[in-house]
């Protein structure tokens, strides 16, 4: 009963049918609006809610054009010089900097980040996956309990098992390797409840029926079938575990110890504890900061689709 | 028994063991396991030996690390400060995610696709990222913002122990309304064109046509919205954990997480960590099954 609410956005079909629909945007054919301008105020009325979204959005965009800016300038100017100009252009010596740092180092977080990540998005989406569409396509006894237990999972705060997680990995032996990281980020229950939706608004029973009849056994009508027809719903399970992981911090901060191990949310973080009594490193924490979020914000403009899908099937986190 | 087993083939409960059991494997390890394992700590407490020379005895405590938790001043000083978050928060970013979603839904509102990305852009900039930027544009010398606050004749501390919970707050704010304004506006878009249509037929203006239809319209698309943040803002640690290196008002443990986390390195008492972490973790199932009850009960009304 209690899931109810969580269930009511994405009733199967419904939520992924209406991103199908709007997957770009203000596409969808518009209400009657050319001529309610006139009638409504017009240019006033106009002015003022595009006047209000471009100040919403200036919010939402100048932190990240500061990033931009300041990861161009040196110490002098960064202090020296207006926030939103350009100084003497040092964005090149910055990222030397960076490159020069520990032998670096920087090049290995990043290298770590995207290990982690993608291993996670890769089986964590894929095992995520299977089991939405178990839940999805069989019928098998206690299903409601077990379902129960994903849903639990995902109303537990992440950060309220880390603690405990490093407590068991201790005495596991475990702390302070990869598999402290590797294993804990399998663990996606909201991609199971994604799939679960996914996998009864993509794959029609009667495929699988037919494939059955046919003489496909289940496990392969779900590899040669069900899977591909679900690969959208599986690159946004993917798209979000992986954003998910390289944004995690607690984990790692808490899990490793030895700074090659480190991904590279932990390692600026540290970085950042420098620069604080010297101020000569905030160019270099801050351009590292700069190039750590490239991959994502081109992860995101590249792949606004699935994303988009992943929020209406069912509101994420 | 055969007859039925064959008929069922394919979706009985073998088969769908197999495509089960990694996922609850992981389940068990990464969740489970962990979770019982601290319970079962939190009831034992390390005793060191009189002179705190030799071994530490392992003992059976019961409750008491819950009630030293409770007891000390920090914890529930930390509890506080997180319902003030929450307090703040919540409204700010869902109200603010409101607006701008019927503001973008508005039939007068441009480039809506362009806004939407923009909107979302934050989302993608991790939170130690976000932490830092915003960091930077709290200090003084380096900030755009403090500086055009004192052209303005306006002298704030964005760091300092009054400002630094309402500064926090803009960062989560940053970081999650685009996200949410997405969803809701999808929602939005979801709304039956007749029934617009037919109010303004009546002669309901916009706004009277977003407050009256859209918004109860999409009323389940937000307590969903509501339910998750309240489980996102039990997460707090980030924030406050890159913002503490940058000024002393926030202390090694601000709020509950970070106790816990103090609790476990640099105070190593694990078992009263463990005990921390299960109280962080029965609140934010209590809560979140609090709201689910909640809008379940609104959403019949």
């Amino acid at each position: 009963m209690s899931t109810k609410t969580v269930n009511a956005p994405a009733r199967p079909g419904a939520g992924v049918a209406v991103h199908q629909k709007n997957a770009d945007g203000g596409k969808r054919p518009r209400r009657p609006g050319g001529s309610r301008l006139s009638r409504e105020g017009g240019f006033a009325s106009a002015f003022s809610v595009n006047a209000l979204l471009i100040l919403g959005c200036a919010y939402m965009v100048l932190p990240v054009l500061w990033l931009f800016f300041a990861a161009t300038k040196d110490t002098a100017d960064l202090y020296g010089t207006a926030a939103y100009s350009l100084g003497r252009f040092a964005l090149f010596e910055n990222i030397a900097a960076v490159a020069g740092q520990d032998g670096g180092i920087f090049f290995r977080w990043m290298g770590n980040s995207v290990l982690y990540a993608a291993f996670g998005a890769v089986l964590g989406g894929l095992i995520s996956v299977m089991a939405g569409y178990a839940f999805d396509k069989f019928q098998f006894r206690g299903k409601k309990t077990w379902f129960a237990f994903v849903l639990l999972g995902v109303l537990i705060p992440n950060t309220a098992t880390v603690l405990p997680m490093y407590l068991l990995a201790s005495v596991a032996g475990i702390t302070n390797t990869v598999w402290a990281i590797l294993i804990p980020v399998l663990c996606n229950p909201f991609g199971v409840y994604l799939a679960r939706v996914y996998s009864s608004s993509y794959v029609p029973d009667e495929t699988l029926e037919a494939a059955r009849v046919d003489g496909a056994g289940p496990i392969r009508s779900f590899f040669s079938l069900g899977l591909p027809m679900m690969m959208p719903g599986f690159i946004t399970i993917g798209l979000f575990q992986f954003v998910g992981i390289w944004n995690n911090f607690m984990l790692p901060l808490v899990m490793l110890q030895d700074q090659q191990l480190l991904p590279v949310s932990v390692g600026i973080s540290i970085w950042q504890g420098y620069s604080i009594p010297q101020p000569e490193f905030s160019p270099m924490v801050i351009t590292a900061s700069f190039l750590s979020v490239i991959p994502l914000l081109a992860a995101f403009i590249m792949l606004q689709r699935f994303w988009k899908s992943g929020l209406t099937a069912g509101s994420v986190k | 028994m055969a007859t039925k087993s064959r008929t069922m083939s394919g979706t009985g409960g073998r088969t769908a063991a197999l495509f089960l059991i990694p996922f609850f494997t992981v389940f068990t390890v990464a969740m489970i396991a962990p979770v019982i394992y601290s319970l079962v700590l939190s009831f034992y407490a390390q005793q060191k030996s009189g002179l705190g020379f030799g071994g530490a005895k392992t003992s059976f405590v019961g409750l008491e690390n819950y009630l030293q938790v409770f007891q000390s001043e920090t914890f529930t000083g930390g509890l506080g400060r997180l319902a003030l978050y929450c307090l703040l928060y919540i409204p700010c970013m869902v109200g603010g995610a409101v607006v701008f979603a019927l503001l973008l839904d508005a039939t007068v509102a441009r480039a809506r696709k362009l806004f939407q990305l923009l909107v979302f852009l934050p989302h993608a900039v991790p939170g130690v990222i976000a932490a830092l930027i915003w960091a930077y544009l709290y200090t003084p010398g380096v900030s755009p913002l403090v500086q055009a606050l004192e052209s303005g004749g306006i002298q704030i501390n964005f760091l300092d122990v009054h400002m630094v919970l309402p500064s926090i707050v803009n960062i989560a704010v940053w970081e999650w309304t685009g996200y949410n304004v997405i969803i809701l506006f999808t929602a939005l878009q979801a709304v039956p064109r007749e029934i617009l249509e037919a109010a303004r037929v009546d002669g309901a203006s916009e706004i009277r046509t977003a407050l009256s239809i859209k918004f109860p319209l999409i009323l389940p698309a937000l307590s969903v919205i509501i339910l998750f943040t309240v489980i996102g803002t039990l997460q707090l640690f980030t924030e406050p954990a890159i913002i503490s290196k940058a000024t002393a008002s926030v202390t090694s443990t601000w709020v509950p997480n970070l106790w816990a986390y103090d609790a476990a390195f640099n105070r190593h008492n694990l078992n009263q960590a463990a005990a921390a972490s299960i109280i962080i973790a029965l609140l934010a199932a209590g809560l979140s099954l609090a709201v689910t009850r909640l809008s379940s009960r609104m959403n019949k009304a």
